[in-house]
């Protein structure tokens, strides 16, 4: 068998032992709560970006429809649509499309509408 | 020629004969216990990629290693022993490992060196998609919680008489992260390499089995049932910062980090920079293959039989089992604390998965989540942890270098 005394090896008491785990332990919490600050931070700062960007763009999609064609403002009300599955997010989609866009999966699917729950819609942009 | 003393001579320096002097019998059940992992591996599909090349390195090694007289052994303990002897003239001689070692020393390098892990952890990088971390920060917050059980095994393992270093090097198993537990171990311990990794790698292949019950012990039906909202879409832009921040604040606050952490980092940012598409792919399929190779079968060379069988290994085993667990237990009760917090937004079988075990552990959350409420799917929700568990473990093993190095 191997003599491991020859190797320097620290004996720790367990005084000692439980210190440097809880030590341990309060080191991985401090660098994992401060990456998560910087990250909150930079993230912060890109979702209000592209509010921004979003605020923009649908702006000019609905002054696009407006000079189009005129269409009634739909009423946003808190409560579900009876039969419905609950809201579906819009990003960069205008209504009219999202309605299309719906419509033509549950055609596809050869599924009613009401049977399926679509959580959000976004136009897919080239970078 | 005297036929009789030649079959003499050839019996003498045969391997069958070794097996009946000096303890051999010990490579015999060493034999049997490769050829176990290597069903585990080829048939049950236990971590195959690793577990496959850990068993045949141990099945090489004690084909050919029955202690120093061996002549024609692959790997020789005996010299990596001398390298660590500060009063031996062979103390950090790589030199007299390229001259006197077999192959398997040789390959051993690597693993010594802490380049294989540091490699492996590139090619993770470079597979792993972050964005579920970056659009929940506070995921990571989880993958700190995870790392209970390495802390806790190192605590038992002191109380069970390990040295610090090695108590450290047991407890990393905890973070359920191989390449991380073995170049702890290749630095702080690496006469514990063999048990150590093998436990690592059988019990990150066992999570589906280790942490349902536990899921299901400290969670209510009503926890396990919620939804979560869907995450905000991370913009590239986001992606690309995201490892250079990391490795910044990271590598600045315990600099011991910077093999595992940098090399992370640097293999996701090739990934999603866009512009390095052939390093990228490199590193994800030829390299990480090719390091993998010399990973496993070089940490099976250390399981020769005279250092493997004792009852350390049996302790080191149930040490491991205690981190995995306890690990999970971590993630878990976090993961309950923002449950309450979050006045039920948050699904707390998300924290398990901070176990890091990418991504296995994501999975688990996402079936048992799916268990409870059949339309709730948590697999992107759980891989922030996940992933944050890969950073938080590599922190852990920092720490651990940093005190014991």
């Amino acid at each position: 068998m191997t003599d491991y005394s020859l190797f320097l090896m620290r004996q720790l008491s367990i005084g000692e032992a439980g210190v440097t785990a809880i030590l341990g332990y309060c080191v991985v919490f401090f660098g994992l709560i401060l990456l998560m600050c910087v990250l909150c931070c930079t993230g912060s700062y890109f979702s209000s970006r592209d509010t921004k960007k979003e605020t923009e763009s649908a702006r000019t999609a609905k002054g696009v429809q407006n000079n189009a064609v005129p269409v009634q403002t739909a009423v946003k009300t808190s409560e579900p649509a009876p039969g419905s599955a609950g809201h579906v997010k819009l990003y960069d989609v205008p209504d009219r499309e999202a309605v299309l866009i719906m419509a033509i999966v549950a055609d596809k699917m050869q599924k009613p509408l009401n049977e399926l729950h679509f959580i959000s819609i976004r136009e897919v942009k080239d970078k | 020629m005297d036929i009789i003393e030649t079959l003499e001579t050839l019996w003498f320096n045969s391997g069958f004969q070794s097996f009946f002097v000096n303890g051999g019998w010990k490579n015999l059940i060493m034999i049997v216990i490769a050829c176990v992992l290597l069903y585990l591996g080829i048939k049950k599909k236990f971590e195959p990629l690793l577990l496959v090349g850990i068993a045949f390195g141990c099945l090489l090694v004690n084909l050919s290693y029955f202690g120093p007289e061996s002549t024609d052994a692959l790997y020789h303990p005996e010299l990596w022993d001398n390298f660590l002897n500060s009063e031996h003239q062979d103390y950090h001689s790589y030199g007299t490992i390229m001259a006197k070692g077999g192959l398997l020393d040789i390959l051993y390098i690597g693993v010594k060196a802490g380049i294989y892990p540091s490699l492996i952890f590139m090619g993770v990088g470079a597979m792993t998609d972050f964005g579920p971390l970056i659009s929940n920060p506070k995921s990571l917050l989880l993958g700190a919680a995870a790392q209970m059980g390495v802390f806790l095994a190192f605590f038992g393992a002191i109380c069970l008489g390990f040295s610090g270093e090695q108590a450290a090097s047991i407890g990393i198993i905890g973070g359920a992260d191989g390449p991380t537990a073995i170049l702890l171990t290749g630095k702080l311990a690496p006469e514990l390499l063999g048990p150590i990794a093998i436990a690592a790698y059988s019990y990150m292949a066992l999570i589906p089995m280790i942490q349902p019950p536990l899921m299901r012990l400290l969670t209510t039906e009503k926890e396990r049932q919620v939804k979560m909202e869907q995450a905000r879409t991370v913009s590239k832009t986001e992606k690309i910062i995201f490892p250079i921040i990391v490795s910044i604040f990271v590598i600045l606050l315990l600099p011991s980090t910077a093999p595992l952490v940098g090399c992370l980092m640097l293999g996701n940012l090739w990934r999603e920079c866009g512009v390095t598409e052939r390093l990228s792919d490199t590193v994800q399929n030829a390299l990480m293959n090719i390091v993998t190779v010399f990973l496993g079968i070089s940490v099976g060379a250390t399981t020769a039989a005279d250092r493997f069988l004792s009852l350390r290994t049996i302790e080191i085993v149930f040490l491991g089992l205690t981190a995995f667990a306890f690990s999970t237990i971590g993630g878990l009760l976090i993961g309950k604390l923002m449950y309450k917090l979050s006045g039920g937004k948050i699904n707390p079988l998300i924290g398990s998965a901070g176990v890091s075990a990418v991504p296995m552990a994501a999975r688990v959350s996402q079936i048992e989540g799916q268990k409870a409420n059949p339309s709730n799917f948590l697999l992107m929700h759980a891989m922030g942890p996940n992933v944050a568990g890969v950073i938080g473990s590599a922190i852990a093993a920092g720490f651990l270098l940093a005190v014991f190095g």
